[in-house]
């Protein structure tokens, strides 16, 4: 079990992602690079570098990053790999609150208007994230408790949906469902900042955490007889995860695949410890979404893919290449 | 009678079932208490409530003279450490890694130092660096031993409470005899009080002060080996049937089952 050391593997992902990311800016229906945007004065470029490409960029790194954190805390408190950010039921809560605002629209000044299917999603989850919060607080085996729970809404909000795809029009329909497919289209720096106010936050608390949440892997009892307060614990990572799913979900849309696998990837590389698998993780799924949306935008320029298609379409094979390496190595 | 753990007419329900009746005992430093009872004579239950995991309905429970309820419970976490029966690991840790969650209640600058001294003390040294999902029962065993003896590990040995869920099921013979002969000791020092849940009599015979039987949630019996361990006793609770003799070389009672 010889890992490279964290700290250093940490500083790395870092190093990468800020390569990455200035990569990607330059990036586009249009190349624009930093060095000819430092020397020719041209405004209408540093416009798109700065008010089109960098807020996209710095959303795909944020929503990346709050998703694989969000899984990784799942599968920490349910002590299971298998445990994802969809698992709670937030992003089909979203879902049915935009097939809603889609398929029977308010008469909305037009600037809201514009922003309804996010603003939709983000009281559809911010409503699930608020059943979680209160059924976290009574009952003693809340968290199996929670899980059929969030399997019952996912089941009810997917029947929704369903319901809502059947009555509505083409057009409505097509909205719906690239929706589902997940697009950082809605990048502006007002709401990167609004995601961001969300997104910071959450992941700051969730970092002090880190070192209980590792205790909680020895089992609950474990971890109370260690000094944890386990039900206090559980439940602040429970909705500080649910609002990280919640505000990425609000402005992306559905975007699967990273909250599974990125912590799963994480661990095989650094370990179990949260202490480094958080930071880890946030980094890992900041550039895998970062290199997907990337793509999505520049593969069929100037249209663009969702985004949602491509973290699966990259991330799977990749994945399941790394499971069979991994196979080999432990039966050999 | 400062550092005592003190139980007085300790009860509990769960609806209508009494899982505990009355239970009066206590705990004290330099001694190994052996838990015994039938299956489901309420012995975890008991270390469940000693441990103040769970409330009782009725009594109380102080330690060092204050209610277990008015301890908070990062201070008891420095005063008393728990090893279960079974406790897996979903991911896989290594077993430094294990240990080291035991030095959670304390400062992290001398973690390093009393993981290697346990480890040493438990025999898990030889476990060193491996993955504690991939280990064999009997040596998880050994790493969650070292793991509860870490947290109570203070300037060189142990202090407070220790409370073990049968310690050595999975222990090969050496080291049953390794780990108790160690929890001996460690309790011989005069600062550790340890309590072990234990099905074998005949280990319990030969390393516990006190033995305390429990059936159907009541304490039935208490006393050295000598005074649990004989064949009235123990027919009339475990309804087995079976001889007590005393072992060849020590002056402690052996139980052997009839055939």
């Amino acid at each position: 079990m010889r890992r490279p050391l964290p700290c250093q593997t940490l500083w790395l992902l870092g190093m990468a992602l800020l390569i990455l990311a200035l990569v990607a800016s330059n990036l586009g229906a249009m190349r624009l690079s930093i060095a000819v945007l430092w020397q020719v004065h041209d405004e209408a470029l540093r416009h798109i570098w700065l008010n089109i490409r960098l807020p996209r960029v710095l959303l795909a790194a944020l929503v990346g990053g709050a998703l694989a954190l969000s899984g990784c805390v799942m599968q920490g408190l349910f002590r299971n790999p298998l445990a994802d950010p969809g698992l709670l039921g937030i992003s089909s809560g979203a879902a049915l609150a935009v097939g809603l605002s889609v398929v029977l629209p308010l008469a909305l000044p037009a600037v809201l208007a514009l922003y309804a299917p996010m603003l939709a999603a983000f009281l559809g989850s911010l409503a699930v994230t608020l059943v979680i919060f209160f059924l976290s607080r009574q009952g003693n085996n809340s968290l199996s408790r929670l899980l059929l729970v969030g399997i019952a809404i996912n089941a009810l909000c997917g029947a929704a949906v369903g319901v809502l795809s059947w009555v509505s029009n083409d057009a409505q329909l097509r909205q719906l469902s690239l929706w589902g497919m997940g697009s950082l289209g809605q990048a502006q720096w007002s709401t990167l900042l609004a995601t961001a106010s969300f997104i910071l936050p959450a992941s700051l608390g969730i970092t002090f955490l880190a070192s209980r949440l590792n205790l909680l892997q020895l089992g609950d009892e474990e971890a109370h007889y260690l000094g944890v307060d386990v039900r206090r614990t559980q439940r602040r990572l429970l909705i500080l995860s649910a609002l990280l799913v919640a505000a990425a979900v609000a402005v992306s849309g559905v975007i699967g695949f990273i909250g599974l696998v990125i912590p799963h990837l994480v661990r095989m590389w650094l370990g179990a410890d949260h202490r480094w698998l958080i930071p880890g993780s946030v980094l890992a799924g900041a550039m895998l979404l970062l290199v997907a949306d990337t793509l999505a935008r520049t593969m069929v320029a100037p249209a663009e893919m969702p985004v949602g298609l491509l973290t699966s379409l990259l991330g799977g094979p990749w994945f399941l290449a790394l499971i069979f390496r991994q196979r080999r190595e432990t039966d050999g | 009678m400062a550092d005592v753990l003190q139980a007085r007419h300790v009860s509990l329900h769960a609806g209508t079932r009494l899982l505990l009746d009355d239970v009066n005992l206590s705990l004290r430093p330099g001694e190994v208490v052996a838990l015994i009872g039938p299956n489901g004579a309420g012995k975890s239950t008991l270390l469940r409530v000693l441990t103040g995991y769970q409330l009782p309905d009725g009594g109380s429970i102080s330690l060092a003279a204050r209610p277990l309820e008015e301890w908070s419970n990062e201070a008891l976490s420095r005063q008393r450490a728990v090893m279960r029966q079974r406790s897996g690991m979903a991911f896989s840790w290594s077993v430094e890694e294990v240990i080291a969650m035991g030095r959670a209640p304390w400062p992290a600058d001398d973690t390093q130092r009393v993981v290697h001294e346990v480890m040493a003390l438990t025999g898990s040294d030889s476990l060193a660096g491996r993955d504690f999902c991939q280990l064999s029962g009997g040596e998880q065993q050994r790493v969650q031993l070292a793991r509860a003896l870490a947290q109570l590990w203070h300037k060189g040995q142990p202090h407070g409470w220790l409370f073990l869920d049968e310690p050595t099921s999975a222990l090969d013979l050496y080291h049953q005899q390794h780990i108790l002969r160690l929890l001996r000791r460690l309790a011989l020092t005069g600062t550790l009080s340890v309590c072990i849940v234990v099905h074998d009599l005949n280990l319990a015979a030969l390393w516990a002060d006190r033995i305390i039987l429990l059936q159907g949630g009541r304490l039935v019996a208490q006393g050295s080996p000598q005074q649990v361990l004989n064949e009235t006793t123990l027919t009339q609770w475990y309804q087995a049937e079976l001889k007590v003799f005393s072992h060849p070389e020590h002056p402690v009672p052996q139980v052997w089952l009839q055939q």
